[in-house]
């Protein structure tokens, strides 16, 4: 004891890096003022960089006239709209192929990695082999080898194949039926919601009624039924207040407003296809991470399959297989920037691209996409975790 | 009792009766079509379907790849002329531009050498019974160097830009250096977002979560238009040692995740117990917890890898000429427009043998390595 306390009293300059007690601190001062200089480092050379060339810091060239055009625009846009509204219209594209893609891969990752764990061979090898090739192969690649098939093996609008009415595939794009909504429309909107609010309460009476007398309801099925059935059953009664716009053959052309674009749709089918065979790896995984046991003990329980299937399997196998898929929709909205070599208009294409070279403002434009991209994140993974703490193992 | 034996022919002794094929139901090719592909009717289902589906897609593909294809051909013209198949005669004229970009073709031997000499740089680190493994890791530590000067030039050799190098060969020079330079950065990131110091860890956490959630693309814009507005001024560098940087910098970010997984793994016993002997943090980091956590992590750093070196192909969108660069600077010319399909399925196919054998490897890592752990 008096050791300790004679040595805390001879302070040494020494000490600070030999005693364990200050060495923490001094290393992380040192830390802290050696990225300051750094940082100032950087900054005084872009300063001076910048001062060099004539340019100044700023974001008002935002609000001036962009004066390119943008062929898939979500908003109204024309090229005399100022460089944010352009910002906009390919934030807005960037989501929506991340969100179409995000839900076409779970789908479809989700049927190959059940597929995967088939017990037929000969499904399970020809998905094995599809995983395998579609994800060694770089997702640039696939994405200019789908443009390419759509631009240069499909016809030219005057012959577009047509292989269901209303549809129509060419190299300019897929043009599909638009539904024309008619007045009488928000009928069928409000027995769409009044049926999710309904199910919402009766499935949680439902839940109260199983606890309290044992008695279970097929709140599913029930769900679904009314889900499905009666917004149908209101528009037949209001006399189908929806109808289809069919594009028309012209002579040159193809009219019709919902045209989904090759760019669109190589990016969206290749992102989508690449992202699912890693979402089916990640379900397979999952599944299989829930132990045989689990399926005999429900079974010795007199469960039955399916029951078994909702209430024992996919529980546990969720637990695995959330973490993983998040990293999956993360990815596959960084690899949406790749929009760029094909010329899809997303964030990086109109802010990054066009902007960044016409106006000469590299680190503003830069700065703008770098913390678009972090808050995606960010967003994607804050709810991702919500859920996924939703579904983690409550243990006492 | 007295009763044993089933044969009305022959008595036998008992244990010296001969094995009995085993019945044709049960095991035998029969049995294993009705057990694998017929065995139950949704199990038909699946079957029919799949066949079906070969049935479209393989003879289909195959006449377009194989049968109906051309090999050898001056032009597209002349291509079609000769059969409706894929023109692979592209491939087959510009296979040293594919492979080695617009490398002097006199001196392609030197990236070969250099090639050659990684894969034995790389034996010592991938196979732990290589005959005078720590000897051999001399070498592998002065490869980078010796890799520059066959590749660039200088000591006597001819100075080759920087810019010439292209193809498949710079696609695997971005990975291969991206991936070793980041190792002891990664490791570092790592270990600081383990540290008990507050401001390491922060400082730590938000380099690897900021580069985790930015696009590859976006940080190649910057080495491509704004890393030079940060150097001093006057200063120019070379636009493939830009993305060199970057890349670096952004697989460090994937590969401190992976090492602070082998970290985690490690159980707290083995400090405590490098602690207790005495040894200072860095003595016990080095000696003792990270050549366990390193060991358990190489799948993982092999599977970063192969992310990487998928990834290399975006530095065509910044004008570089790696094997996409070549593929479309080769559309652009008047005599193969419109081959689109065919270029791309050769680039895909290259990178798929690339790419899946080192994922069987880093499988048959996994599998060797857990031994110890299982069971």
């Amino acid at each position: 004891m008096a050791a300790i306390e004679q040595d805390s009293e001879s302070f040494s300059l020494g000490q600070l890096w030999s005693d364990k007690r200050y060495r923490a601190v001094v290393t992380q001062i040192l830390v802290v003022a050696g990225v300051f200089l750094f940082i100032a480092y950087l900054a005084t050379n872009a300063v001076q960089n910048l001062e060099a060339l004539g340019k100044t810091f700023g974001f008002e060239f935002l609000w001036e006239p962009a004066s390119y055009d943008i062929n898939q625009a979500l908003i109204d846009y024309n090229s005399r709209s100022p460089h944010i509204r352009a910002a906009v219209v390919g934030f807005l594209n960037t989501i929506v192929v991340a969100v179409a893609g995000c839900a076409f891969a779970t789908v479809l990752g989700f049927v190959f990695g059940v597929l995967r764990l088939s017990h037929n061979w000969l499904i399970n090898r020809i998905v094995y082999c599809f995983v395998e090739f579609t994800r060694n192969v770089p997702v640039l690649v696939q994405i200019l080898l789908w443009h390419g098939i759509i631009v240069h093996t499909l016809p030219p609008p005057r012959d577009a194949i047509n292989p269901i009415e209303g549809v129509f595939l060419s190299n300019r794009g897929f043009y599909v039926p638009e539904p024309v909504f008619e007045p009488a429309f928000w009928s069928v909107v409000v027995a769409f919601l009044g049926a999710i609010v309904g199910m919402f309460f009766f499935s949680r009476w439902a839940k109260k009624h199983q606890e309290a007398t044992g008695q279970i309801y097929p709140v599913f099925s029930i769900g679904v039924a009314a889900i499905v059935g009666l917004p149908l059953i209101v528009f037949f009664i209001a006399g189908m207040p929806m109808s289809l716009e069919f594009p028309e053959m012209g002579t040159f052309n193809i009219r019709g407003d919902l045209v989904l674009k090759p760019e669109f749709t190589a990016l969206w089918f290749a992102l989508s296809v690449y992202t699912s065979a890693f979402i089916a790896e990640i379900v397979r995984a999952g599944i299989q991470s829930v132990s045989h046991g689990q399926t005999e003990a429900s079974y010795a329980l007199g469960i039955k399959p399916n029951w078994t299937m909702r209430l024992i399997i996919i529980p546990q196998a969720l637990r695995v297989i959330v973490p993983p898929l998040t990293s999956q929709y993360l990815n596959l909205t960084k690899n949406s920037s790749l929009a760029i070599a094909i010329g899809y208009m997303d964030i990086v294409a109109t802010l990054g691209g066009i902007t960044l070279n016409q106006t000469g403002k590299e680190m503003e434009c830069m700065m703008i996409v770098l913390l678009i991209y972090l808050s995606i994140s960010l967003v994607i993974s804050a709810f991702m975790n919500w859920y996924n703490k939703r579904i983690a193992l409550v243990e006492r | 009792m007295t009763d044993t034996t089933q044969s009305p022919t022959r008595e036998y002794e008992p244990g010296t009766h001969p094995d009995l094929p085993p019945p044709m139901m049960t095991s035998g090719p029969i049995a294993w079509i009705r057990e694998n592909l017929l065995g139950s009717p949704f199990n038909i289902v699946l079957t029919v379907i799949s066949v079906y589906l070969l049935y479209l897609i393989v003879p289909g593909v195959l006449n377009w790849a194989i049968f109906d294809a051309v090999f050898t051909a001056g032009s597209r013209e002349e291509c079609r002329a000769i059969a409706q198949g894929a023109c692979w005669a592209l491939a087959d004229v510009r296979f040293g531009q594919f492979i080695y970009g617009f490398y002097p073709e006199e001196l392609r031997w030197r990236v070969d050498l250099a090639f050659i000499m990684f894969l034995l740089a790389l034996l010592p680190v991938l196979w732990d019974k290589t005959p005078y493994r720590k000897q051999w890791f001399i070498y592998s530590a002065i490869y980078p160097v010796i890799a520059y000067f066959l590749l660039v030039g200088g000591l006597g050799l001819e100075h080759v830009e920087t810019t010439k190098i292209g193809g498949f060969a710079l696609n695997t020079m971005i990975g291969v250096t991206g991936i070793v330079a980041s190792l002891p950065l990664g490791i570092l990131l790592a270990l600081g977002r383990r540290s008990h110091m507050p401001i390491v860890r922060t400082l730590c956490v938000m380099f690897i979560e900021f580069i985790r959630g930015v696009p590859l693309i976006t940080l190649l814009f910057i080495a491509s238009t704004m890393l030079n507005y940060f150097l001093p001024p006057g200063t120019t560098f070379d636009l493939i040692l830009r993305v060199l940087i970057m890349v670096t910098i952004f697989s460090a970010a994937y590969i401190a995740e992976v090492v602070r997984g082998g970290l985690q793994a490690i159980p707290k016993g083995q400090v405590e117990a490098a602690d207790a002997m005495g040894l200072r943090y860095w003595q016990s980091m080095r000696l003792v917890v990270l050549p366990q956590a390193l060991k358990i992590s190489i799948p993982g750093i092999v599977n970063t890898f192969v992310g990487l070196f998928k990834d290399t192909t975006l530095v065509v969108i910044i004008g570089l000429t790696d094997v996409l660069g070549v593929g479309r600077a080769s559309l652009s010319d008047s005599k193969w427009q419109g081959l689109s399909t065919e270029v791309y399925v050769f680039i895909a196919i290259l990178f798929f043998i690339c790419c899946f054998s080192m994922a069987r490897y880093s499988i048959y890592l996994e599998k060797k390595l857990h031994t110890g752990h299982k069971r």
